[in-house]
């Protein structure tokens, strides 16, 4: 009996709570999607882009959740990937410690590598900060390059333990590590610590005049951030088994930020929506190999034009609207709104 | 060893230079953060690389043709993809890299990702007091002094330098004023991507000219705007020779110095950033909001 008011309850839930807002919908099947994937296809090669996609979703996220909500722009948000992935793959590979104990180890040296870079960048403010930041990542490079009997240097440290035994066991860590890993983050972002990043963002004077302490709470994004893009590259180093300087690249930076900004900012499944639509393009452009960086900028650039403020916030703003009252989302074709009933224009 | 280091510090910082000082132009005036701008650089490279040794023309005609191209398709660019997007500061900052990835490619396309050479204007080499100095370096040295003079007397003594001054220091009270900001705006994206295009000609003969040659050169103008002092006209000079010979002694003295040269020039805007957060010259501005 209590069995079927549970299932009662969350055929509720569903109904009440998901299928109300196409939103919610579509990430309802896309994570059930991603779950049941497996069932229906083995196919090595669709399995390792998806699981590349969810990885990268990780990082991409967590550049928004410093970059995005708190406006302290990082352009080096490699430094934070690379550093977990060299101490994820130097830990395994010389102290043998498994994955389980790697990833979080690297997550919590990124985590030192958000302070080493916070503590002094945070005097700067706006470009100042997003320039002094790119510069990080290619220190790192240049002092790896220069001791390749420790770094492996150009060719970087190989020979690591996979994730798990089998190709789906892999699947299954990475997907549900990002799941979890960007409700975690979603849920930061709506929580008092967010809304306090949000006004960082929009107006940091006002905030230092209600008494709250900035540079404590900008140092917090910064570990945060550090500490989901330090598992995002320890899941990475240990699926493929190398970390070398790729994972330092100006280009990864870069392609964090495309990927945010693609997908819409401050929303943190902005992020996860952009890997997951521009990573298997990429992928998918692999029939074209001459021209598929040119068509992925390309697409960037057309659909960053009609939608500056990135594709799930204008698909969001064309399916939903905001009921003036009492600010709770509702589906467009909506007369009034479904909680305070008020009339939506 | 001395004399190559002076040479190729100062060539370096003069390159640098024209980068820099275009890059900080259009900063100040539309507060753009164009990643794009080496991309025009290499863009003039591969241009002078077409005219003079596929098209075979004489080299003279070749410099003035890109230096006039380049400019018309970074104004192409302004007017097609920052300019609807500009109040997004961030989506610009994408659509750059973007540009200028898809310009990388585009080159790869037309040229693959061989290394190409290019002819000097003029061989051979001068020698004072036992130093030889090739022509094409002396040359390179001269056009860097004269177009840097050219930008800062159109800065200083023109009613279009006055106007691109004014909206730098305030485009709300220059608009207001009646100077036609986005007009302003405009002209400076050609003051700036001219500037490139002179700097990618003058390098073409000097090094290789491939498909990734506007990565280094951008980590370095972005240091040198920021060790400055971004929007600081003089700030970006002083920055450029400061890194330029910061580069070239890491290269030459060093061994593996190669690997570093990045990495020292960072570590050195870095330093002056913890030490000045607002650059050699940038002025503290009362915080935006």
């Amino acid at each position: 009996m209590a069995a079927l008011f549970s299932f009662r309850q969350i055929r509720l839930f569903v109904q009440k709570e998901i299928f109300v807002l196409p939103s919610r919908t579509i990430a309802f099947f896309f994570c059930l999607a991603l779950l049941l994937l497996p069932l229906m296809t083995k196919d090595p090669y669709l399995l390792r882009i998806i699981i590349f996609s969810s990885i990268f979703a990780i990082f991409a996220a967590s550049w928004d959740l410093l970059s995005g909500f708190t406006g302290q722009m990082n352009f080096g948000h490699a430094l934070f990937f690379g550093v977990a992935a060299y101490t994820s793959a130097l830990l395994n590979l010389h102290f043998g410690f498994p994955p389980w104990l790697t990833i979080p180890l690297g997550a919590l040296t990124a985590v030192i590598a958000g302070l080493v870079v916070g503590i002094p960048c945070l005097r700067l403010r706006g470009p100042y900060l997003a320039l002094a930041t790119l510069a990080f990542p290619i220190i790192l490079m240049g002092i790896i390059f220069t001791i390749p009997d420790i770094t492996g240097g150009e060719l970087g440290v190989s020979g690591i333990k996979p994730l798990a035994s089998s190709r789906i066991g892999t699947y299954y860590v990475c997907v549900i590590l990002m799941l979890s890993l960007g409700l975690l983050m979603w849920k930061i972002g709506d929580s008092k610590i967010g809304i306090i990043f949000h006004a960082i963002r929009e107006d940091e004077v006002a905030v230092r005049a209600s008494g709250i302490n900035t540079t404590r709470y900008k140092l917090l994004a910064f570990s945060l951030s550090g500490f989901f893009a330090g598992i995002a590259g320890g899941l990475y180093t240990h699926f493929i088994r190398i970390a070398g300087p790729s994972t330092l690249e100006v280009s990864l930076s870069f392609q964090a930020i495309i990927w945010a900004i693609f997908g819409g900012v401050v929303t943190i499944y902005g992020p996860i929506a952009g890997v997951f639509i521009l990573y298997p393009l990429m992928e998918f452009l692999r029939i074209l190999p001459e021209i598929r960086t040119l068509l992925f900028g390309l697409t960037v650039v057309i659909i960053l034009l009609f939608m500056p403020e990135g594709l799930t916030t204008w698909v969001r703003d064309k399916m939903e609207e905001e009921c003036p009252r009492c600010k709770v989302r509702n589906v467009a074709w909506r007369k009034t709104c479904r909680v305070c009933t008020a009339p939506l224009e | 060893m001395l004399e190559n280091i002076l040479i190729n510090g100062l060539i370096h910082g003069g390159v640098y230079a024209l980068l820099a000082v275009g890059f900080s132009l259009i900063f100040g005036v539309a507060r753009i953060v164009n990643i794009a701008h080496t991309a025009f650089y290499m863009v003039a490279a591969y241009l002078i690389y077409t005219f003079a040794t596929r098209l075979g023309f004489h080299l003279l005609l070749a410099i003035p043709l890109t230096i006039v191209i380049v400019p018309l398709i970074g104004i192409l660019i302004y007017q097609l993809t920052i300019k609807p997007i500009q109040e997004h500061h961030v989506t610009v900052l994408i659509v750059t890299i973007a540009v200028a990835m898809v310009f990388q490619e585009v080159m790869l396309l037309l040229f693959g990702g061989h290394f190409r050479g290019n002819p000097s204007l003029f061989t051979g080499y001068l020698e004072i007091s036992g130093v030889r100095v090739s022509y094409q370096h002396l040359l390179t040295l001269v056009v860097v002094f004269v177009v840097l003079l050219i930008t800062w007397w159109i800065l200083l003594k023109t009613r279009l330098g006055i106007a691109i001054r004014a909206t730098a220091q305030d485009r709300e009270v220059a608009n207001l004023m009646g100077m036609n900001v986005s007009r302003v705006a405009m002209i400076t994206m050609g003051i700036a991507v001219t500037m490139a295009a002179v700097a990618g000609v003058l390098v073409a003969p000097l090094s290789v000219v491939e498909p990734y040659m506007w990565l280094h050169p951008l980590i370095m103008m972005l240091a040198i705007v920021v060790l400055g002092g971004l929007g600081s006209i003089k700030g970006s000079l002083a920055g450029a020779f400061i890194l330029g010979f910061a580069e070239t002694l890491v290269v030459f003295l060093i061994p593996l110095g190669a690997f570093l040269k990045g990495a020292f020039s960072l570590t050195i805007m870095l330093v002056v950033l913890l030490i000045r957060p607002e650059g050699l010259f940038g002025v503290v501005f009362e915080e935006e909001r």
